[in-house]
């Protein structure tokens, strides 16, 4: 693995390739590595996009490693766009004219925001929130803008609008679905978001598509117009339907691609030593049941890179097997977990118990099989401990002892409102079980214990 | 409600600058009973004389008054000195004492009325701002637009900012002779409170205080919904008001030494000094109690409660620098500097400065119980040195002033030493720890930006290894402004609570230690 002519080159200093370039240099100090991106010279955290535009944090401060990270740990930096890859002769050539000769390609290239072929897709005002570049776009395109329109009901949709929000732009919000993100969440949930994302004075249309975004005869977006035939008037939209693998490069080269560029279960494409992680890669046969064949979140890019990074410096090569699903976001105000799997329908045999406080912010629901084992979970306004449920998942645990030991899954901080009490109250009212109160000592209570 | 804060920002602007001008207005005259009064016996007759030429001058400005005063006692111990005659120097500063006994016109005529032009104006126009703060609002992060607001990130109101409490940091504690004409006005509640005047440390306090109350106030305005935060301000609010500032003043009214009895050594680095054991040991029984109390929260408090909550229950719940750094410094914290470089220079120093403390405290004890006979009263040069550069220079003008540059808890994480000994016992004996939350972290940042004390709490949340660090004040603000539930403050079980070699939850191909 360490001769010198082994030249690992990443393209995509996301979180993917940095991760999975990381764990190479931790295994193998000698190989050399470079990280390609046109993006921004140091990897950032692509979630944390949002927090710019709103002041919370500035660019800098989205970077996990220090600038000096990357010379430290011999990781070769190199900025600029990869145009065209000659896989035969293991070159890459960029758009500058440069070359760079590799021995092991791997292919981290992320998303790309769906277009659909809107009319008018391609004015001034309107895109999508996926890079750097992007954000830069939002920066030109929104000073002093009345409305915004947002289209695609996903969670980038959801920060666009927190972000107008936070600068006082209003918001109209189209969304295809009946409920917000009703394809993800079960109705109650998806209530309960929509609620909050109207809370925060968003115009949300449900059940509402684009049809066109019309020019002010300058090439600028001036109104879209709706599937109910109405005219918004806006000067920026937002899209934000998705987004699919960034594969441009690649779709007329002897590459196997489909949606994303075809993998196997160890990431390997269909030519020798060129392999593929993260957004862009999509699984011949998917990674596990329940699981897709293209997996595009944060943690599974991740486990992507640390994965390939084993199979890379190790002579024991392993299969990505991702463990128990867990994901998480915000709506605004409201935080989201979930864990296992619990689908928008239920499905023959299963059952599930959902709770939700007054307040209508802060909800659980668990879900379980027949055969009354804990399929998944998803916990609003409410932290829950990853540990906990990732065994309690793992091992199938019945119903009543979720129940009852949910005091050891609450992660929410210090002095917050007993929610375990309230929601055991609740259980016991609609099954008609009595499960005891969790009951702490003034001692175990005084000195924290969780035992 | 947005009028209602545009007056409290002009009010409070006003107060700002009414505060100012108040040393500065009337007439200063000396009279030779003043200069009586104002002496100690063995310098009495000299300094009559002395300051003769000045009877019955009227200056216009405090530059003037206090210039000639000083002219005439340099000039006075300078001849002195010139002929070695040192017992015979002045070393009393009468500067403040003459200049506030000889100040005449409107302030001391109304000291009320001038403090509530001045200070309190300015209370009136913070609370008239912050009341109305995140109304009609849902409970959540509060942080939008911090880092394009010129006083929360570095622009000029920041600067200036700065500026100015560095300025009266260096006048109230070395030309507190200019600020006498404030400190009249808070003469009437020092003499309601404690029976005597105000001295410039008894302004401070006032000020101190009223700061902590009503910042503490936005406190609950901004992390409303978190009742962490709320509660932990509450505390910080009641420590101040009570064991700050009104105990100690009330001890003063029944002729005990002024005594802070949450203020522990070595923060409260001259408890142990002569004059402190002299005032406590001849005060009877609350005199004894309170240098027993002051010794068992030095050697059984601290390493005890330490180990069971970790230094926040001091540090964010209890100190009174750190109740400054919670509620005025609030605004503030994501200024602290987090890089590596940082955290190795505040470990030399923060260290280095609780060494300096153990060694002039020891050396002081040692010469106490030695009857003088070790050092002599050379100790004294030692604690001025100390008290100039910690106590003063350190942990004021720096700890305060530095707040719009560098963040709210400079003093506390580079030169505090009861950090520093709240810090090992929290490092290497207790239960507290910050724990990360599996693989749910997405390396946004928002932790380690609002981190005060300039821990990188991503680097930790995103190997999935829960943070144990001797300088984290518990604040519990990385926890709330996290978006994905990822950290929360415990008290727990010693085991497991170091995970050097954490495993992220969620990828079951392999067992990695990242």
């Amino acid at each position: 693995m360490s001769e010198k002519s082994n030249h690992i080159v990443i393209i995509g200093n996301g979180i993917s390739g940095v991760t999975c370039a990381r764990n190479v240099r931790k295994k193998d100090r000698e190989v050399p590595i470079t990280l390609i991106s046109a993006e921004t010279e140091h990897f950032f955290s692509r979630t944390a996009l949002m927090y710019i535009y709103m002041g919370h944090m500035k660019y800098e401060h989205t970077k996990p490693y220090a600038d000096d990270f990357w010379e430290k740990n011999a990781i070769q930096l190199k900025s600029g766009w990869v145009s065209r890859v000659d896989f035969d002769n293991r070159l890459l050539h960029f758009q500058k004219g440069e070359e760079l000769r590799y021995g092991t390609l791997i292919l981290a290239t992320g998303s790309k925001p769906n277009k659909f072929g809107w009319p008018g897709q391609d004015l001034e005002g309107v895109q999508g929130l996926y890079s750097y570049q992007d954000l830069l776009s939002m920066e030109k395109h929104t000073p002093s803008i009345t409305r915004a329109v947002i289209v695609g009901g996903g969670l980038i949709g959801v920060e666009m609008a927190e972000m107008f929000s936070s600068r006082k732009i209003p918001v109209t919000f189209l969304v295809r679905e009946k409920r917000f993100w009703d394809n993800i969440l079960p109705d109650e949930e998806a209530e309960l978001v929509g609620r909050h994302i109207r809370e925060h004075g968003v115009d949300l249309r449900m059940e509402t598509e684009l049809t066109a975004i019309l020019d002010d005869g300058a090439g600028k977006v001036k109104a879209v117009e709706t599937s109910s035939g109405e005219q918004i008037p806006c000067e920026f939209v937002g899209l934000t339907a998705g987004v699919s693998p960034n594969i441009a490069i690649f779709t007329d080269s002897e590459l196997a691609t489909n949606r994303g560029i075809l993998v196997d279960e160890r990431f390997r494409t269909n030519l020798p030593d060129v392999y593929a992680i993260g957004d862009c890669a999509e699984f011949k046969t998917p990674p596990g049941p329940d699981r897709k064949n293209i997996e595009q979140v944060w943690y599974t890019g991740r486990m992507h890179g640390e994965t390939l990074a084993h199979n890379l410096t190790s002579k024991n090569p392993v299969s990505y097997k991702p463990g128990i699903w867990f994901n998480s976001a915000k709506f605004f105000d409201i935080e989201y977990q979930t864990y296992g799997h619990v689908p928008a329908r239920r499905r023959d045999g299963e059952w599930s118990f959902y709770w939700e406080d007054a307040s209508g912010k802060i909800a659980l629901r668990l879900l379980f099989s027949k055969a009354d084992q804990l399929l998944g979970v998803n916990a609003f306004g409410w932290r829950m401990r990853h540990a906990f449920f990732d065994q309690a998942i793992r091992k199938g645990w019945p119903a009543d002892k979720v129940v009852s030991r949910l005091d050891r899954a609450n992660f929410n901080p210090e002095f917050y409102r007993d929610l375990q009490t309230e929601f055991i109250q609740a259980y016991n009212r609609e099954t008609g079980k009595s499960l005891p109160l969790p009951k702490r000592s003034l001692i175990q209570r005084l000195i924290g214990t969780r035992a | 409600m947005k009028f209602i804060q545009n007056i409290g920002l002009i009010l409070v602007v006003a107060g700002l600058v009414i505060f100012t001008a108040v040393p500065f207005l009337g007439t200063w005259q000396l009279e030779s009973a003043q200069v009586e009064a104002a002496t100690k016996d063995m310098h009495r007759e000299v300094m009559v004389d002395l300051l003769a030429p000045m009877y019955g001058q009227s200056y216009g400005s405090p530059f003037a008054f206090i210039g000639d005063l000083n002219g005439y006692m340099e000039a006075h111990n300078d001849s002195l000195k010139a002929e070695e005659k040192w017992d015979q120097v002045i070393w009393d500063d009468y500067a403040f004492p003459l200049t506030k006994t000889a100040s005449q016109g409107p302030v001391p005529a109304y000291p009320l009325l001038f403090l509530a032009l001045s200070v309190g104006l300015t209370v009136l126009g913070g609370l008239l701002y912050i009341l109305p703060l995140h109304r009609n609002e849902t409970a959540g992060i509060k942080n939008d637009g911090i880092y394009f607001s010129s006083m929360k990130a570095r622009g000029w109101l920041g600067m200036v900012t700065g500026t100015y409490l560095i300025l009266f940091y260096v006048i109230l504690y070395w030309y507190p002779e200019y600020l006498s004409n404030s400190v009249i006005l808070v003469d009437p509640i020092s003499q309601a409170l404690s029976g005597g005047p105000a001295s410039q440390w008894f302004l401070y306090g006032l000020v101190y205080t009223l700061a902590i109350l009503v910042m503490g106030i936005r406190m609950f305005r901004k992390y409303r919904g978190n009742n962490y935060q709320t509660i932990r301000t509450v505390s910080v609010m009641f420590f101040q008001l009570a064991f700050a500032f009104l105990i100690p003043e009330i001890l003063v009214l029944f002729n005990m030494p002024w005594h802070d009895f949450k203020n522990i050594w070595p923060l409260d680095y001259t408890f142990f000094y002569e004059y402190r054991i002299d005032g406590m040991v001849n005060s009877g029984a609350l005199g004894m109690f309170m240098l027993v109390w002051g010794i068992l929260l030095i050697v059984i408090g601290v390493p005890v409660i330490t180990y069971f909550y970790g230094k926040r229950w001091y540090c964010s719940w209890v100190c009174g620098c750190g109740g400054l750094a919670e509620t005025l410094g609030d605004p503030y914290r994501q200024l602290s500097d987090k890089s590596l470089k940082s955290w190795q220079i505040e470990r030399y120093l923060v260290h280095g400065v609780l060494a300096l403390a153990v060694i002039v405290t020891g050396v002081t004890l040692l010469n106490y119980f030695m009857k003088f006979g070790l050092l002599g009263q050379a100790t004294d040069q030692l604690h001025s040195l100390y008290g100039f550069a910690i106590g003063s220079a350190f942990a004021g003008v720096i700890g305060t002033g530095f707040y719009p540059f560098m963040g709210n808890r400079v003093w506390c994480r580079f030169g505090c030493p009861l950090a520093a000994y709240l810090g090992l016992v929290q490092r290497f004996k207790s239960r507290f720890r910050i724990t990360t939350n599996g693989g749910q972290c997405i390396s946004c940042g928002n932790c380690s930006t609002y981190c005060e004390m300039g821990i990188d709490v991503r680097w930790y949340a995103q190997r999935g290894q829960n943070i144990v660090r001797s300088s984290c004040v518990g604040c519990g603000v990385c926890s709330a402004v996290c978006p994905r539930g990822v950290l929360k403050l415990e008290n727990g079980e010693e085991s497991g609570r170091i995970n050097d070699l954490p495993i992220i939850i969620g990828n079951d191909s392999i067992n990695l230690n990242t």
